[in-house]
This record gives structure tokens, C-alpha cells and sequence, in this order.
């Protein structure tokens, strides 16, 4: 609520707040300036100098991301000599771009080539400069390829390693016409602290970095007749899919995702969501089990809070920067791992396959999984549990390649064994949604008596701000539990690793007063995750968020623990959280690292 | 003065009278509003580069409210061919400390800084011995001002002010957006003067003998002296201090000769003036011909018949393509366009009609280059190519 | 000379931990091992609670701040447009002939390092050159061999000085 600047835009007058930049003043009376190194999530940079504008009265053109109107400006978009200075630029970057559009992981979804179609750079006569330079592909990572032959270092990448993640993988390195984006000694991402995150390629507009992708593996692996090709589908991709056939983002498509799966050729298409109930089961009997010892027996062995691990990004960063404080960390494995156990062990003891025969795909809205599932300690079933990670882009490519039109699927169920969830499995797709789901089982747990939300909507941990506090009282508990009697229950959600960061260094000062938190690796939880569509900005994350909660007031089961194939497992295979079968195929360890 | 001078010289910068105890205290004796007024009726301009109004400058900060505020001297002198900084701080360094402390006490600063160049290491400790003495006579006369040194590394773009900034706050030096402007937000993000070695040596002058003295030299719209950095084809190389407002034809008489066939005003982001337009430029602030705006920091460097044009463009181009921060892209691949560009017509490899594309693009990283490095390329490149086009396609 | 770790500690004393002390300390360490290596700039990240790879990004910007390993004597030519005319061609010739090193090379014995820089504010007396902190100017292939001589036998020969 400041004070108010007229300006006029193209000769049309435009009143808005001061301090405004120039772009947003436009935006607003629907004048589009093209952007490149301008994005939403981060600090305006200004480097690109692609939004440049004519200001009247002044010789030079200013970038209208980073001016602010002042009073009486008038400003100009469409002028002769932006156009002319626009095109140069746009050529000028092209020529430092190794523009093989065709056989470009990128192609169709390149902001620069965007440009370059919209300005009809037919005439590149500018010499071409990446020859004279030695790039080599950085894809050593098994999750993130870097190709610097690609970058037109509009430094969006570092801004978001930096400030969204506080991981600072990347930096700006040398300068003049050797100025680029790299790592600590141009050392590859798989030898740096890289968290795998992906926000990266989230926020790249060009093919410089991408993630690596596992179609053709997958292909042969439905086409070979002796496989049994099994997937499961993780809750953020349900409500991020459709962004990249054809949908609004926040429109659920889980039916149609399903029927797309059938006919793509796997054999089973089951759902992850299954296994974050069973997460939930896990979790939060070790939850319990810490209380119990922590308030109860007076254990000071017990580290409190617990932390969830079901994010590997958010793992590999405690890994890497408070690795004394792995014990803290939940042993529950994610979702996904939880699940390739159980495929190749659980799954095909009951339908009668040879578990040789099974390759166990996982679509994610995560670049991080596919290293989480590369990990050498995710092998309990005898096999490697997960044998590879599509994100929820790939699917959408393997969906194209096959001709299918997703718009005129009809919908279909998950196949049956571990493909029924509740509402609480679905919410993992957003920041708070593993706080809420546990909760709501925990507290019944504990009490007998549902948590006090409407409609166990526990609102206090929804919601888009960095670090979210809620805290629940325990009151009248079953006897087993009187421990917890007048205890609140102090719980904290963290999403984008800086927030993660900011909790640790308090729990490092031995000033964090929770017992139970959330992390998060990506801004949004996964919903935003590092292998969604692109683009990503806070208004799509918005919606998906909206999409997964509908998406769990849609459902007839709310609470993890009243989902009958978890019973069943339970009964059947399990026993009970905790046991000693669940430690082993269910439960894993950490890995300290440094550089 | 000789015989053989033709351009005016002048003696304010370098002719030490030991006196600058004498001015310190009694400039503190006067309001900051009288000094203020006393730059502004001078008229002196920047003489680092961008030539503006140092009264203004002072006025500007001054008027800002904050706990926190900066004096930095730019000490980055970088231009090629131009080297007065260098000399001004190992003859007069005390001149230039007074003028730092008497801006500090204009605009309420406690600190000042001399971002000094790597290359000039060695002037270091005479330097902080200057410093310390300086610093002991403000603690008798019980003026509170603490100057430090900060030592560059190795970086022309450095001396642009907000790179300054980013590079005293241990970051790389990529210049900043502007606005806002150091007056406002400049080291740390507070009100700051920045002023080049030069400018404040002239302050020097002018709290010393007043306004009118300075002014009533140089002409209308470049008052007072200046300093020139003489280098090249020339029997005088040096640094002389000249009235402003000579015309280059009177230059080259008293510094060049028959034989100067160009002349570069400004260093290598400045302009490159032929022979046959001598006559016609003037050196000032707002020259009489068309395209020549102020003189970078005074570097004049004259080139005989026997120097190729192409090669010293060519040496101006790898000069930015090095030296610029690579953010923004007019220039990180403008420069690179250029150099290649005509390494190219002069091979044959591009006909000599790409010089015209060139020196479109020219103008346009003249128009959107984030810094001065990137908006002044165009300067020596229009210049050398328009007047020069057979050097760089034969 | 200090172990790396001790003298970034006493440059941290000295200067202070803070991001814009950054550049002093890079600058300390290099002023004693010539160079930053990794395992320098860990240390640096450590003592100022920086990402390693932020000191990297900003510690290549600097052509002085070295990243690779320098001999103890490093020479910087310039090579700007009055030393290029003045004879700075003839002056790298000078200093091949004798070290036998091109530009970018270190000698064998890891004493000299040969560079090129840009305008080191001698154009009046060009050709010049930096050996480390000191600055030579008037420079004649004569002269090279007087200076690198007496560098050989570290009775170093003083160069342009204040006053």
C-alpha cells in the first residue's frame, strides 16, 4: 500500500504502485516484454537484456525487469530500435549456442528458441563461437546432464541453487568471453555437493540442463516378453501430467494417467501412494517408539526432532552439510523404495513371479529419485529395488511416442496388491502433506479419537510459506500412551532446501523445539519437483497444491491406516510396523558425506 | 612552459606546498553546505570517465538520512594509455586524503576507502605511511576519519563504481542495475560518494583557492584543468595537466607531429580521431564534434603513419573481450563478434560488406550493455572503421 | 612459511570473517603460496562460513588471483596497445630465449611463471612488465636479461618506485 506513479506504456496511461519495474506495469494492461533471465522464484538479474525498452528522453534502452516506473515515464515496447536491439541480442546468443534443436533434449520447449521463432531470426550471420571453445557433456550424474555448449549463462541456475536451495552448486566462474556457469574446479555435479534436486533444470530455459532420461530403457524393457515390467506413480505426477498433454495446470488426470500406463505396456500399473500410507504406518510408530523412549523412558540417545527422509534431495543435503546429525532422520525409506522392495519380495511372492523377471519403473516428479534408487544399500529385495526413474516430463514423451491421444482416454484403476490409497497418501505431493498424513494417524493412534480438523483438513500445515509451525495438543490418550498426556506436539514443514537449511543450523545451535518435522528438498514439496513440467512459478505450484487437496477430500479413505491392502500386508507379509521384516526390506541407512 | 608549448599548461595537482594541514582545518571550519557550494559554482565534473557534476554528487549524498555512509576513492585506473592516478597518489597522496576526509565530513561519513589496483601494489606502503600520518594530525584536531586501503586483483571492470562495490563486498565485480545510484544505495547498500583520484584532487584545489579560480580555466561546460596522460607516437610521452577545451589540432602541434596520424582520445573506450579532423575536435566534456563526449580519464595515445589501425582495434577488442564480467550478453558476445568479426573481413573470410552489420551491433551494445565497458566498445569501433575502412579489409 | 591452514586463520584474524573480507584473505594466501588450490579455498570457505564453490566463482574473476599452480616468480607482460607498439613482441622473444617457456608456462624449476596482462599504467615508459609486485618499465631485451638474471640468482634488482 505505497504511493501510486501514473507512467504511460505505448501511450496507453497505466497507474501502479511505485517501485513497480516496467514489466510488471506492462503486464498488467496486457503487454507482454520478452524475458529470459527474469523468473518469478528468483532475484530480478537483469543480464540478458532481452526486456529491454525504449524509455523517451533517454539514448540507452532499459531492461524492464529491472527498472522501476517513476513518475511521467513513458515507455515504449515496440519501438524500431528496441526491435533492431532485441533481434541482435537474440542473435548474439544464439551464436554462443550450440542450436542442434533437433536432436536437442529441449526441443519444443526451449525459451530461446521460443525467441528466436518469434523474431524470425531467419538471417544468423553472426560467426559462430561455441566451436572455438572445448565443451564437454557433464553426464556423469544419474541424475542431472549438464551441456555448457547450451548455456547462455543467464545465471538462472545459480540464482536458484543459491537462493531457493542454499545447495550453491553452481556459480558464475572467470570472466569476459570465458565467463561461465560451473562447478567448484569445473568438477562434474556427480562430484560436488549436488543434491540432485533438479530445481536446476526446473528453471533453465534452454537445454543446457536437463535430466537424464531413461525412455529407450524402458521401452526395451516393456517390449522384452520375458520381463513382467511393473510401475508406480508417485502423487505429485497425477496433478502435474496433463500440464504436458494438453491440460490447464492443476487439473487432476489420474484416470487417464492409469490408462495411459496400460497402454504404454507395462504389466502392473500400480501406485506409490500405497506405499506412503505405509510410510505412514512406519513413520509414525517410530515417532512413537522415540517419544515413548525420549518423554517416557528419559533416553538421551534418542535424537529429537525426527526428521522425514522420504525426499532424497533433502537427504543427500544432510548428507553432505550436517552429516552429524543423520540420527535425527526418520530410518524409513521414500515411498518409491518402500515400494521396489516390496515389488520384487511381497508382490511377486503373491502373484507367483520370478522376481529376475520383474524391472521395477517409478515415474516422479523428482530428478533425485533416479539417484536414490542408484543407491547401494536399495538392493534388500536380493535385486536392485527400483531399476529406473522416469520423471513425470519422460512419461509425457513415452506417452507422445506411442500416439496416444490423452485427452479421450477413459479413466481406469490401479491394478490391485499395492494400488489402493487414502487421501493421506495423495497429500504427500505437497509441502506439509506427510506432516498432515501422519498426524491424522498418529493422533488416532494415540487417542483413539480423529484429529481435530474439519474434515481432517489440518490446515495449520498447509499453505506456501518457507517454514510452517502447528502444534497439537494430546489430550485424554489411551492408557498405553498416558506418557503423552499434556504434551504438545511441537511439529515444523520445511520446503526448498534453504528453509531446510535455516532448521538445521537452529538444531545444530540446539535451538530447534520440535519434535516431529517435514523437509522437503523443492519449493512446493514435490508438486514442484525438480523432473515436473516446465515451467514451474508460484501460481502453477498453486494450483497442483489445490489439485492434491482436492484430490484427497475426493477420496472415500482419508487416514493411511484404514487402507485395507495396507492391512493386508500388514497381516499377511509385515506383521507390524516395526517388525523385524519391515526393518529390513523397509528401513535403511545414511550415508555421511564431504566433498 | 617552454617555447615549445602551444596547449596551456597548468600547475594545481602536483605543486606541493606542504599545506594540506592548512586546508583540512579550515574547510572543516566551514559548513558542508558552503563546501558544496563552493564545488557547484566550480563546475568540476568527474574526471575518472563519466564526467558527472562533483558538487552534485557531494549535494546528493549528503541530503540522504542514513546511520551509514561512504567515501571510496577509485583508484582502479585501468584505461589504457592513461596512468595520472598513479602519479597523483605517490606525489600528492595527501591532497587526495583531505579531499576524502572533506567529503566524508560533507555528506556524514566516518570512513573512506582507496580501492587501489592490483598492479599498483607498490604504492602500498608509502601509501598507509601517508594514511597514518594523515589519520594522526585528524585525531589532534579532533576530527573523527578513518581511510583504508582495499587492493584490487587484476580486473578493469573493477574501476566501474558498482562493480567497485560488489568487489569490496568480496563478490565478483559484475556491475550493478542502475538505478539505484551509489548516491543512494553504493557500498554495502549505503548512501556512498565515489569519486576517481583526480576528481578529488582537483576538490583539493578548489577548497584551496576557491571556485573562481578553477573556473575562469577551460571553457563553458569543461571548466578548470585536467590532466592528460600522454603516451605513443609522440617526443613527449608524460602527464601534463592542460586546460580543458583545447582542440586536438593544437594537441597534436605541441605533442605530435607531422607524422600523427590519429589520434585516441580516451583510451580504448573512447574515440580515435584521423588527422583530417583534428581541427575540428575540441577536448571537453561536450566537444564541438559530433561524437566526442569527454576525454576517459585523459588518456591521449598517438599513432604514427607506421601504425596499423586494424592492429590497434583489434588490440582494443581482446582488451574488452577479456576484460568485461561476461554477465550481460550485448557485450560478453559483442566483443567476441567484433574481434572475430574483423579478424574475419581482414581474412577474406567475411566480405567487406559485414562491416556494416558489425557496426549496427556496435550501436546496439552501445544502447543495451549493462555497463559503461559494454556501452563505450562502440566508441574506438565506429570511429576506427568509419575512418579507417580500407585498414581493415587490405 | 605457514601451513595453509594456520595462515588462513591469521589472515581471517586480521581481516575478519566476514563475505567482504573475502578478497583480502584470497589475497593473503596468494601473496605467500602464489596460488589457490582446492584444499586453500576449503579452508578459506570453512574460516568464513562460505560455499566453496562461491569463493571458486569468485576468486577465478580475478586475473591475479591464480587457480593454478604459479612458479615463485611470476611475470606479467603487457600487452596492451603502447607496449604492443613499444616492443613488447621482442620482449616475450627476450624472455622465451631465455627461460624456454611460452606464455602460460611455468620453468622447470618452477621459478618462473611467463603471463601476459593488460595496461599496467606505464605507457610512457613502455614496454613494462610486472615480476610479482614489481614493476620494470623501459623495457629492451637488454634489460630482460639484467633483470631475470638477477632473479636467477635471487639478488632481485629493484624496479619503479614511489617518489
Amino acid at each position: 500500500m505505497g504511493k501510486k506513479v501514473k507512467i504511460t506504456i505505448n501511450g496507453q496511461p497505466v497507474e501502479i504502485d511505485k517501485g513497480t519495474s516496467i514489466l510488471d506495469a506492462a503486464k498488467q494492461i496486457g503487454v507482454i516484454i520478452p524475458t529470459l533471465c527474469y523468473h518469478k522464484d528468483l532475484c530480478v538479474a537483469g543480464n540478458c537484456r532481452v526486456c529491454i525498452v525504449e524509455i523517451a528522453g533517454q539514448k540507452r534502452l532499459a531492461p524492464a525487469c529491472a527498472t522501476p516506473c517513476e513518475e511521467g515515464m513513458d515507455v515504449l515496447t515496440n519501438t524500431h530500435k528496441v526491435r533492431n536491439s532485441r533481434k541482435h541480442i537474440i542473435e548474439l546468443l544464439l551464436s554462443e549456442h550450440n542450436a542442434d534443436c533437433t536432436s536437442c533434449y529441449k526441443n519444443g520447449n526451449c525459451e530461446l528458441q521460443l525467441l528466436a521463432s518469434e523474431f524470425k531470426i531467419m538471417n544468423q550471420d553472426f560467426i559462430h563461437l561455441v566451436p572455438f571453445r572445448n565443451y564437454t557433456i557433464d553426464d556423469y550424474s544419474p541424475s542431472i546432464i549438464k551441456d555448457d555448449s547450451k548455456c547462455i549463462r543467464c545465471q538462472r541456475c545459480v540464482r536458484t541453487c543459491a537462493e531457493l536451495q542454499s545447495v550453491n552448486a553452481l556459480t558464475m566462474a572467470h570472466k569476459g568471453e570465458y565467463a561461465q556457469v560451473t562447478t567448484f574446479f569445473e568438477k562434474s555435479m556427480n562430484d560436488v555437493i549436488c543434491t540432485n534436486c533438479g530445481q536446476c533444470v526446473n528453471h533453465c530455459p534452454t537445454g543446457a540442463l536437463v535430466e537424464k532420461n531413461y525412455i529407450e530403457e524402458v521401452w526395451a524393457a516393456i517390449s522384452d516378453k520375458s520381463k513382467y515390467v511393473v510401475i508406480q506413480t508417485a502423487p505429485a505426477v497425477r496433478v502435474g501430467l496433463g500440464e504436458e498433454l494438453g491440460f490447464d495446470p492443476g487439473t487432476r488426470v489420474t484416470g487417464k494417467m492409469v490408462a495411459a500406463l496400460k497402454r504404454l505396456g507395462f504389466d502392473a500399473v500400480m501406485d506409490t501412494d500405497f506405499t506412503a500410507d505405509l510410510t505412514i504406518m512406519e513413520e509414525g510408530s517410530e515417532l512413537l517408539s522415540r517419544l515413548r523412549k525420549a518423554l517416557a523412558e528419559n533416553d538421551r540417545t534418542i535424537k529429537l526432532p525426527m526428521a522425514t527422509s522420504c525426499s532424497p534431495g533433502w537427504i543427500k543435503f544432510i548428507e553432505h552439510l550436517y552429516p552429524e546429525f543423520l540420527d535425527h532422520l526418520s530410518t524409513c525409506k521414500s515411498p518409491q523404495q518402500m515400494f521396489g522392495a516390496l515389488v520384487k519380495t511381497y508382490y511377486a511372492k503373491a502373484r507367483k513371479l520370478d522376481p529376475e523377471r520383474i524391472v521395477s519403473v517409478s515415474v516422479m516428479p523428482c530428478t533425485a529419485k533416479k539417484f536414490e534408487a542408484a543407491r547401494p544399500e536399495m538392493h534388500d529385495s536380493g535385486y536392485r529395488d527400483v531399476d529406473y526413474v522416469l520423471t513425470t516430463r519422460e512419461l509425457a514423451i513415452m506417452i507422445k511416442q506411442a500416439g496416444i491421444d490423452f485427452t479421450r482416454l477413459e479413466e481406469m484403476h490401479f491394478d490391485r496388491l499395492m494400488g489402493e490409497s487414502t487421501g493421506a497418501g495423495v497429500i504427500f505431493g505437497s509441502t506439509g502433506g506427510v506432516m498432515e498424513a501422519a498426524l491424522r494417524t498418529a493422533y488416532e493412534l494415540v487417542t483413539g479419537r480423529e484429529v481435530p480438523f474439519d474434515k481432517l483438513n489440518i490446515t495449520p500445515v498447509r499453505g506456501t510459506e518457507g517454514i510452517r509451525e502447528a502444534r497439537v495438543k494430546i489430550e485424554k490418550p489411551k492408557k498405553e500412551w498416558a506418557f503423552l498426556d499434556g504434551v504438545e506436539l511441537k511439529c515444523a514443514v520445511a520446503h526448498g532446501l534453504v528453509n531446510a537449511k535455516y532448521i538445521m543450523d537452529k538444531v545444530k545451535a540446539g535451538k530447534a523445539d520440535y519434535h516431529f518435522v517435514e523437509f522437503m528438498a523443492c519449493p512446493g514439496g514435490c508438486l514442484g519437483g525438480g523432473g515436473q513440467p516446465i515451467p514451474t512459478n508460484p501460481d502453477i505450484r498453486q494450483r497442483r497444491a489445490i489439485a492434491i487437496y482436492a484430490e484427497d477430500e475426493g477420496m472415500t479413505l482419508r487416514k493411511s491406516h484404514e487402507n485395507p491392502e495396507i492391512i493386508k500386508i500388514y497381516n499377511d507379509f509385515l506383521g507390524h510396523p516395526l517388525s523385524e521384516v519391515s526393518h529390513h526390506l523397509l528401513h535403511t541407512k545414511y550415508t555421511p558425506r564431504r566433498l | 612552459m617552454s617555447d615549445n608549448d602551444i596547449v596551456k599548461r597548468a600547475d594545481f595537482i602536483f605543486k606541493n606546498e606542504n599545506d594540506w594541514e592548512e586546508v583540512l582545518t579550515k574547510s572543516l571550519a566551514r559548513t558542508p553546505n558552503e563546501l558544496i557550494n563552493e564545488l557547484i559554482s566550480s563546475e568540476l565534473k568527474g574526471r575518472g570517465g563519466a564526467g558527472f557534476p562533483t558538487g552534485l554528487k557531494w549535494k546528493l549524498t549528503s541530503e540522504l538520512k542514513s546511520d551509514d555512509k561512504f567515501v571510496i576513492c577509485n583508484a582502479d585506473e585501468g584505461e589504457p594509455g592513461t596512468f595520472k592516478d598513479r602519479e597523483i597518489l605517490s606525489r600528492v597522496p595527501f591532497k587526495v586524503l583531505t579531499a576524502i576526509a572533506l567529503c566524508g565530513y560533507v555528506i556524514g561519513a566516518k570512513q573512506g576507502f582507496i580501492y587501489l589496483r592490483g598492479e599498483y601494489f607498490f604504492l602500498q606502503q608509502e601509501l598507509k605511511k601517508a594514511i597514518s600520518e594523515f589519520e594522526f594530525f585528524c585525531k589532534e584536531i579532533k576530527y573523527d576519519f578513518k581511510i583504508n586501503i582495499f587492493m584490487g586483483s587484476g580486473a578493469y571492470i573493477c574501476g566501474e563504481e558498482t562493480a567497485l562495490f560488489e568487489s569490496m563486498e568480496g563478490k565478483r565485480g559484475e556491475p550493478r542495475n542502475k538505478p539505484p545510484y551509489p548516491t543512494a544505495y553504493g557500498y554495502q547498500g549505503k548512501p556512498t560518494v565515489i569519486n576517481n583520484v583526480e576528481t578529488l584532487a582537483h576538490t583539493f584545489t578548489i577548497f584551496k583557492y576557491g571556485a573562481k579560480r578553477f573556473y575562469d580555466l577551460g571553457v563553458q561546460f569543461s571548466r578548470g584543468t585536467k590532466l592528460f596522460s600522454v603516451s605513443g607516437d609522440t617526443p613527449k610521452p608524460g602527464i601534463y595537466e592542460l586546460e580543458l577545451g583545447m582542440s586536438l589540432s593544437d594537441f597534436v602541434d605541441d605533442f605530435g607531429d607531422d607524422d600523427t596520424k590519429a589520434v585516441q582520445v580516451g583510451g580504448a573506450s573512447g574515440f580515435l580521431v584521423p588527422r583530417k579532423k583534428f581541427s575540428a575536435t575540441s577536448i571537453g566534456y561536450e566537444g564541438k564534434l559530433v561524437g566526442i563526449s569527454l576525454p576517459t580519464g585523459g588518456s591521449m595515445m598517438l599513432f604514427n603513419s607506421s601504425r596499423s589501425m586494424f592492429n590497434v582495434l583489434d588490440n582494443y577488442l581482446n582488451f574488452f573481450a577479456e576484460e568485461s564480467c561476461g554477465q550481460c550478453t550485448p557485450c560478453r558476445v559483442g566483443c567476441q563478434q567484433l574481434l572475430k568479426g574483423i579478424k574475419a573481413v581482414k581474412r577474406g573470410e567475411k566480405p567487406a560488406s559485414y562491416l556494416d552489420k558489425l557496426l549496427s551491433l556496435a550501436e546496439t551494445m552501445q544502447y543495451t550493455a549493462k555497463c559503461g565497458l559494454g556501452q563505450s566498445v562502440a566508441n574506438s569501433f565506429t570511429s576506427i572503421v568509419e575512418n579507417f575502412r580500407e585498414e581493415m579489409i587490405y | 612459511m605457514k601451513p595453509i591452514a594456520e595462515l588462513v586463520k591469521d589472515l581471517a584474524d586480521r581481516y575478519g570473517r566476514q563475505r567482504c573480507n573475502l578478497l583480502p584473505i584470497l589475497q593473503g594466501v596468494v601473496e605467500q603460496e602464489k596460488y589457490l588450490s582446492e584444499y586453500s579455498m576449503f579452508e578459506i570457505a570453512r574460516e568464513l562460513d562460505l560455499p566453496v564453490t562461491e569463493v571458486y566463482g569468485t576468486a577465478t574473476f580475478y586475473s591475479f588471483l591464480e587457480c593454478k599452480k604459479m612458479g615463485k616468480y611470476i611475470i606479467r607482460v603487457c600487452k596492451t596497445i603502447t607496449c604492443s607498439m613499444k616492443g613488447e613482441r621482442q620482449i616475450l622473444m627476450a624472455i622465451q630465449d631465455m627461460l624456454k617457456i611460452k606464455i602460460g608456462e611455468t620453468t622447470q624449476d618452477g621459478k618462473f611463471t611467463l603471463l601476459e596482462t593488460n595496461c599496467l599504467g606505464f605507457c610512457h615508459k613502455a614496454p613494462a612488465m610486472l615480476i610479482n609486485n614489481e614493476v620494470y618499465t623501459e623495457l629492451t631485451p637488454e634489460k630482460i636479461r639484467e633483470i631475470l638474471s638477477s632473479y636467477l640468482h635471487d639478488k632481485i634488482i629493484g624496479g619503479e618506485h614511489v617518489g
